[in-house]
């Protein structure tokens, strides 16, 4: 600590050339910690995806639906604990730019399923004696300032063009940080009985199975598809984390895409600060020749300048790391788009290890290039 | 400041020395066969034009470079035989150096840049607060503290300079041209400052000077010429 001042002063000596280098890590960190972000809304859900849960589709597509029939069976399958179905609303509340999920489940096993959903038991049972009641999650709630005691009207294209009126009966939370609070799910009874004649009456979305033991996942998977093979309606059962990937494979490889951008990144700011460091210490050859022989070891020179890049990158760092989480705490910024929008800790503290190595990398060819210096021959450049 | 110490001690003893620079495929003899001195307490001029050798051998006393042949004592320690990890101990703990060109930290006010070789002592900062105060005290610039090189004048900064260097209160002060850059006054005020020190604190100086009137005020003075002594005058 003592040497401290030191440190800064060179630091901020060339107060343009450093604040330019400054603004160039926390550029870089800025978009590490939205890209993370990003990644995160879209490849997340399968980290907190439930071990033991398959999802099981019709196998040519997800719009295609199942019969409500197939619950009772697959839940005589051997390792299966519990089915439960959900069927994509696709409704709109007020404005079509106001995207939320909606689907229509049976409550009691539906929140059996999903543990990882915080309902208060008072909402839980006004949910189960309110026929068009509904819950929606936290995130949501706040997004549209909604009560419960609310009525939402909400359309339907795909259920008929009549608006359907729900009763807002509790709000939910996610057990953890990453989990979902967008969606809104209402009773399935209100549903199949409301949606117009002809509309798939007795047919759902897809089916979320709970497995007994995680271990025989993907057999219980494999007797699923089996038990519905030749039937009018074969299924496709997978891990519920494999259908989460599926999901945003669509889109490409995520964490690739993420990953390219961002080497291309850190691979400039390392030219920039390098460069920055290496100047810096050329300029004062002079008086690293000056500490030398006042006393300073080659080792202290080094350490100087490495901390001295080590302060650069992790300033430039924390500043574009802190944005990022200021940014990235206020959630998701499409309105809907992105539900699991946030910086998590674990690439925070990649960020951090980011930094750190920056500053290493950055620090180390200019400080070794000090320490190699001979005292007579810097005092002469002073 | 410690007390004078018993000005018979020879405290600088170079003996056979012999400084060569090679320069590409070129050999350049600096020093040849040179022996010299310096009794404790002693002010040493050290005189000789350009190219003479003696910052060389002014560098070789500080511990800044090691001779190609002979011995370099002080105190009786072996300089020449040290690593550059212990001379730079070495140096922290023995010699005070005042530079021509003041060679300041700009970024570092005056106090700050006396507090530096105290930085490698064990000092609490309390501690180093005060011993900067009483150097800065010694060379009149107490009120200038705060201020950074940029803002004082060469005669100030080189004030700056001599308290940075015996601020460790080291056994052995070098100042190489200490004079060279200032005006006439400033570096009267200098040198009435190395003289205090060498008359009133003991304390042994060597300098390197190119001005007689500089030499004039030191206790004796040696003349170097391409790399040899040619006279070496009495105290």
């Amino acid at each position: 600590m003592k040497f401290l001042h030191l440190i800064w002063g060179n630091l901020v000596r060339k107060k343009i050339r450093t604040s330019l280098t400054l603004l160039s890590i926390l550029v870089a960190f800025l978009l590490f910690g939205l890209l993370c972000a990003i990644k995160q809304a879209l490849v997340g859900g399968v980290e907190l995806a439930g071990v033991d849960r398959l999802v099981v589709r019709h196998k040519v597509s997800i719009i295609q639906l199942l019969p409500e029939s197939y619950k009772a069976r697959m839940e005589k399958i051997p390792g299966v604990d519990l089915a439960v179905h959900q069927t994509w609303f696709g409704g709109v509340y007020q404005d079509p730019k106001n995207f939320f999920m909606q689907t229509p489940v049976v409550p009691d096993e539906f929140m059996a399923m999903h543990p990882e959903l915080l309902l208060p038991s008072a909402q839980a049972e006004a949910w189960k004696k309110t026929r068009t009641g509904a819950i929606v999650g936290r995130n949501t709630a706040n997004r549209f300032n909604f009560k419960i005691g609310d009525k939402l009207p909400i359309q339907s294209p795909i259920w008929g063009q009549k608006t359907w009126e729900f009763d807002l009966v509790g709000i939910y939370d996610g057990r953890e940080k990453g989990t979902d609070t967008t969606p809104l799910f209402f009773r399935y009874d209100y549903f199949d009985e409301s949606r117009q004649e002809g509309r798939g009456q007795g047919l759902v979305g897809w089916y979320t199975v709970r497995v007994k033991n995680p271990a025989d996942a993907a057999a219980v998977a494999r007797l699923i598809d089996e038990e519905f093979a030749n039937s009018p309606a074969e299924t496709k059962a997978e891990p519920e984390g494999a259908f989460i990937q599926g999901w945003a494979g669509q889109i490409g490889n995520i964490a690739l895409i993420v990953a390219s951008i961002l080497s291309a990144v850190f691979f400039t700011i390392l030219l920039v600060t390098g460069s920055t460091m290496a100047q810096a210490v050329r300029e004062r050859i002079g008086e690293l020749g000056v500490l030398k022989a006042l006393g300073f070891t080659n080792g202290q020179v080094l350490g100087l300048v490495l901390a001295e890049s080590c302060l650069l990158s992790g300033l430039g760092g924390a500043l574009g790391l802190g944005l990022a989480w200021l940014f990235t705490s206020r959630g998701d910024p499409t309105g809907g788009l992105l539900p699991l929008f946030y910086l998590p800790k674990t690439d925070l503290l990649l960020g951090v290890g980011l930094c750190l190595a920056l500053g290493f990398l950055t620090g180390i060819f200019p400080a070794l290039q000090a320490t190699r210096l001979r005292v007579a021959d810097a005092l002469r450049r002073m | 400041m410690s007390p004078p110490a018993s000005p018979a001690t020879p405290l600088v003893q170079i003996a056979s020395v012999e400084k060569i620079f090679h320069r590409g495929s070129e050999d350049v003899l600096v020093l040849a066969d040179l022996n010299l001195t310096v009794p404790t307490g002693e002010f040493l001029a050290l005189m000789g034009p350009s190219g003479s050798g003696k910052s060389t051998l002014l560098n070789l006393i500080g511990g800044l470079d090691r001779p190609t042949k002979g011995t370099v004592s002080i105190a009786g320690e072996r300089v020449d035989r040290l690593s550059d990890r212990q001379l730079a101990g070495w140096r922290a703990r023995h010699i005070g150096f005042v530079f021509q060109l003041y060679n300041l930290m700009p970024v570092l006010t005056a106090e700050r840049n006396v507090e530096l070789p105290l930085l490698l002592t064990s000092l609490t900062r309390a501690e180093r607060k005060k011993h900067v105060a009483t150097a800065l005290a010694m060379v009149g610039l107490s009120h200038r503290a705060h201020h950074f090189p940029r803002t004082l004048s060469g005669g100030e900064q080189q004030r700056v300079g001599l308290a940075r260097g015996i601020v460790t209160d080291p056994t052995l002060l070098l100042c190489d041209e200490p004079t060279g850059d200032l005006d006439r006054k400033s570096g009267d005020e200098i040198l009435d400052l190395l003289q205090a020190l060498n008359r009133e604190h003991g304390k042994t100086i060597v300098m390197v000077t190119h001005d007689p009137h500089a030499a004039a005020r030191a206790t004796r003075t040696v003349h170097l010429d391409k790399g040899r002594l040619s006279t070496a005058a009495a105290p």
